[in-house]
């Protein structure tokens, strides 16, 4: 049966130069994806849709054969899976799953459930944590011809829409902000001591990955909570957060520490 | 996706005014140093590598490093790279 390779196309993140720091605040968001299911054989439209209700919530996974990860079984969590359309033996859905989940294996496991056996025919990429698809998602050529008119002409309007400042990423990471004089120790490597801290979000817990910004809004270094927020709000001193990337550079805000 | 929405309270620990000397809103870096601290939501055509794609990207923007957040392969894991696919010239 000459399936070919499956179409895949939809959100990809790129970060570029110091911005690829940040990507671990990225990989583990939660996916969202349009995929065409092909079943192998006739099924009725409830027995289809009662199948796939079966799929939300935890699911086991073992990595496919050609896998670039250790083929160790994984639990994911698909948080949900709408069918939107059934066409003959296709099956449009909508699935919104953690990080990790592999599509493929999904479409191939609910085929054996349903007992005619099924692939992937098609896969889209909806949503990559806070990037979707809205005014921001661009295309090669929008960036090429955007790039080329800053270049050629000075005129940065379009690629300004299309370049999204790294902090985007770190919308939905709970956020700590810094004291202007603690910004370049960070941008060091230090680890962030309660004094240096003016505000904290609420909810941050022991572990929690959390992202250090200036009182601007600048994203200066992703860290490790070591505390919550309560006791943070509380402390007077000790370290509050583990330095774990730093996205800033050195220099950019001044020197004042010894 | 409600994952993704979180309550948001502030709390107040310190406070200092705003120094006007250093830093920048994220949205006005010159464009230069913007790019360095850049990141495109790219609609990945069918076809070409997540590695193919980030690797044109660099070479459009002139740029020594680029890396995307979870690959987008039929053969992979979908969404999530074990390590980052972070590429030097």
């Amino acid at each position: 049966m000459g399936r070919g390779n499956p179409k895949v196309s939809g959100v990809l993140p790129i970060a570029l130069e110091n911005a690829t720091k940040a990507m671990m605040a990225m990989v583990k968001a939660p996916k969202e994806y349009i995929c065409v299911m092909r079943l192998h054989g006739k099924v009725n439209e409830e027995d289809i849709k009662a199948v796939c209700k079966e799929f939300v919530g935890q699911i086991y996974q073992r990595p496919p054969l050609k896998s670039s990860v250790k083929r160790v079984v994984r639990i994911r969590t698909i948080y949900y899976l709408d069918v939107l359309e059934i066409s003959g033996k296709d099956v449009l859905m909508k699935i919104g799953c953690e990080a990790g989940t592999y599509i493929r294996k999904l479409c191939h496991d609910i085929g054996i459930v349903l007992g005619v056996g099924a692939h992937m025919q098609e896969l889209r990429r909806t949503r990559s944590g806070v990037f979707k698809e809205d005014e921001t998602l661009t295309t090669l050529h929008r960036l090429k011809d955007a790039y080329d008119t800053w270049i050629e002409e000075g005129d940065e309007s379009e690629l300004r829409k299309i370049i999204l400042p790294v902090e985007k990423a770190v919308e939905e990471t709970p956020k700590i902000t810094i004291r202007d004089s603690a910004v370049d120790a960070i941008c060091h490597g230090a680890d962030l001591a309660a004094p240096g801290i003016l505000t904290i979000e609420s909810g941050i817990k022991r572990g929690d990955l959390v992202a250090l910004m200036t009182k601007k809004g600048e994203l200066v270094a992703l860290g490790t909570a070591q505390r919550s927020s309560e006791e943070i709000l509380d402390a007077e001193n000790g370290i509050m957060v583990k330095t774990r990337r730093v996205i800033m550079e050195r220099g950019t805000y001044p020197k004042m520490w010894k | 996706m409600s994952q993704l929405s979180r309550k948001r309270e502030i709390l107040v620990k310190g406070e200092e005014p705003l120094n006007p000397e250093y830093g920048v809103n994220p949205y006005y870096r010159p464009m230069q140093i913007h790019i360095k601290y850049g990141i495109i939501n790219l609609d990945k055509t069918p076809g070409p590598t997540s590695h193919e794609i980030t690797s044109w990207v660099k070479r459009i923007l002139n740029v020594k490093k680029a890396g995307h957040a979870g690959t987008l392969e039929p053969l992979e894991w979908g969404g999530e790279t074990r390590r980052f696919q972070v590429y030097f010239q």
